[in-house]
């Protein structure tokens, strides 16, 4: 089963009198990955960095098992922290970078060359012992922080960004080798980072952040597939939210919704509905299918933009009214409609069931004021 | 005819620099006793000069004092830099501030205060004179050199010590003082440098007691240019040299 390993409560920090943190609770299981999601300023780097103890909560707690941290300064927390731009010690070689966490605990020094061995051997960078950080590439450098850090053996590894300074092949790379790290050495990883793809692709839960309270807690898949609300689907991938308005409530757990003059059948959302009511129905790019004009289902419009990805297409669709509706279209080399020109006209449709709803949100932005009841 | 131009401005320039000791050098080895016609190759003035026992006195006195001066300012300054660089405090601009206004304010007025000063709390001028004076000169330099490297300091190392286990006390130990090492050089060779070539301060507060080199040769000079100045000279510029490179050979040692 999973345990709570590392429990964060009612979590609160002003600086300069601005809420960087809102009572937040937070608890990370035993050997998850879990991934800080959010934009800039939304207080994912204050959180990582109460967890390691260089900043104090104003108000709650943080607690390892039954072990209250709260006020525990870092040098005795059973954590460690790989930072942003690496922080290796430049006047020390890689061996005595990574030999410094063992040699503050005064381990036997039979026992530190071993564990450092260990350790960078598990990065791939035995051979560079005696370098020192500023001979090394950046790729490897990020590899010394880590190495650096695990070689603690600590209870939770915490990763500030760590990826963020590397070339978009190298950090492909390294994403593969940290969750191999994590794999293999069964240490929960606490991962902030304002890329949500890397979010995604690495985590076993995401928590997406904004102005220091919790938007959505869940599976990358949950995340994505099933947002909370307007300001995840937003900000984790591109989504196309169409205005929609409830027709009727049907019996069996469906509700008939009108979008851009079109009935169709939904799955009852989680919210209360209303005949009459207007939400949102969101569909990703990859959900939308282009049409033939002709084509009786879908709705009018034409295309603007065409995009060639290599594996997609994407396509930008202006309707009718004005929307515009981004697709992404695997190739389908036997599909003779499938090379839409410029200012070509289509039809957009979906597969009901695709979709997902929110309600619509009273601090909506002002672009989806018209579509507020 | 474009390319000579800036050879020929270059080179009166670093004539202009080094004629006049290059000049001083070769009469340093000068036989005769005027110092403007060659009478021979001779070390008699070197002899002279080793011979000479005040001179010889005040060239360690000096030593002794730029030694001491250098070292007090730069243990001071080093945790001034620190203090101003790691802490909000009030009066954290005005102390600024005041360093500034040390070093820039007229050596004379830094000479007379002092002075003035010594005087009302009844020390008497020597040694300790001397060499509070001198810190209170060198201690700006020290502070803004070890200021410029803090600057430029990764405000994650001592974070990345603290997070692996390091108190604060191991952490300055093993990572600032580390990091900070050649700003500490610089500043201490910087005060080293001030404290042994310094003329007006010190005609002020020094007594009878302890006569430092700067003050032995003005004097000497005032009566009449003896060739055993410029072996002292030669000296004083092999002794920098000395200096110069060791402290560069530091630096590249510290980058390796």
């Amino acid at each position: 089963m999973k345990q709570t390993l590392l429990s964060l409560s009612n979590l609160t920090k002003q600086f300069d009198g601005k809420k960087v943190l809102d009572s937040l609770d937070l608890d990370i299981f035993d050997g998850e990955f879990i991934t800080l999601l959010g934009p800039s300023g939304c207080g994912k780097t204050t959180l990582l960095r109460m967890m390691a103890g260089f900043e104090h909560p104003d108000d709650g707690t943080i607690a390892l098992g039954d072990q209250d941290l709260t006020h525990t300064p870092p040098e005795h927390r059973p954590l460690n922290t790989v930072f942003q731009n690496y922080a290796l010690f430049p006047h020390m070689s890689v061996f005595d970078n990574v030999a410094y966490g063992l040699k503050m605990e005064k381990r036997p020094k039979q026992e530190i060359r071993e564990r450092v061995e260990d350790a960078l051997a598990m990065v791939q960078l035995e051979d560079f012992a005696r370098r020192k950080p500023h001979q090394l590439s950046g790729g490897q450098q990020q590899r010394v922080a880590i190495a650096r850090a695990v070689v603690k053996r600590p209870k939770v590894l915490l990763l500030d960004e760590p990826l963020s300074a590397l070339d978009y092949k190298l950090r492909r790379t390294m994403q593969v080798e940290l969750k191999r790290l994590q794999r293999e050495l069964g240490i929960t990883f606490v991962f902030v980072t304002h890329d949500q793809e890397e979010a995604l692709s690495m985590s076993d839960r995401v928590v997406v952040l904004k102005d220091g309270l919790i938007q959505q807690l869940g599976t990358p898949r949950e995340v994505y597939e099933r947002p909370a609300n307007l300001f995840t689907a937003r900000f984790v991938g591109e989504t196309n939210f169409f205005p929609g308005r409830v027709d009727k409530a049907n019996g069996d757990d469906t509700i008939t919704v009108d979008v851009f003059g079109l009935k169709r059948t939904f799955r009852k959302p989680d919210f209360p509905v209303s005949g009459g009511q207007s939400l949102h129905v969101l569909l990703r790019p990859e959900d939308i299918r282009v049409l033939a004009p002709d084509d009786e289902d879908g709705v009018a419009g034409k295309i603007v933009e065409r995009n060639y990805k290599g594996s997609t297409l994407d396509s930008v669709i202006h309707l009718e009214d004005g929307t515009e509706v981004l697709a992404s279209e695997f190739f389908d080399e036997d599909d003779p409609t499938f090379d839409y020109r410029l200012g070509e006209p289509v039809k957009v449709s979906w597969v009901d069931g695709w979709e997902w709803l929110l309600p619509t949100e009273p601090e909506a932005l002002p672009e989806e004021e018209g579509t507020d009841a | 005819m474009n390319r000579w131009l800036p050879r020929t401005y270059l080179t009166l320039v670093y004539l202009l620099l080094y004629v006049p000791i290059v000049v001083l050098v070769v009469f340093s080895f000068n036989d005769s006793r005027t110092g403007y016609e060659w009478g021979g190759l001779s070390l008699r003035w070197y002899e002279a000069l080793l011979n000479n026992r005040a001179m010889v006195q005040a060239m360690w006195n000096s030593l002794w004092l730029a030694l001491s001066a250098a070292t007090v300012s730069t243990l001071i300054g080093a945790l001034t830099a620190l203090a101003l660089h790691r802490y909000r405090f009030r009066g954290k601009k005005v102390l600024n501030g005041m360093l500034f206004v040390v070093m820039m304010s007229p050596e004379i007025v830094l000479a007379i205060s002092l002075l003035a000063l010594f005087l009302l709390v009844g020390l008497q001028l020597g040694y300790v004179s001397l060499l509070l004076a001198h810190v209170t000169f060198c201690l700006p330099f020290v502070v803004i050199t070890v200021m410029a490297r803090l600057s430029g300091f990764d405000e994650r190392l001592p974070e990345a010590a603290r997070d692996l286990g390091a108190n604060d006390f191991t952490m300055t130990r093993t990572v600032l003082i580390p990091v900070i090492m050649p700003a500490l050089l610089a500043g201490w060779l910087l005060g080293f440098t001030l404290s042994l070539d310094d003329v007006v301060v010190s005609t002020f507060v020094s007594g009878p007691s302890y006569e430092i080199l700067p003050l032995r040769i003005y004097s000497m000079v005032r009566v009449g240019l003896k060739p055993e100045v410029n072996a002292l000279g030669t000296l004083l510029l092999v002794f920098s040299l000395v200096m110069l490179i060791l402290s560069q050979w530091i630096l590249l040692r510290s980058k390796r």
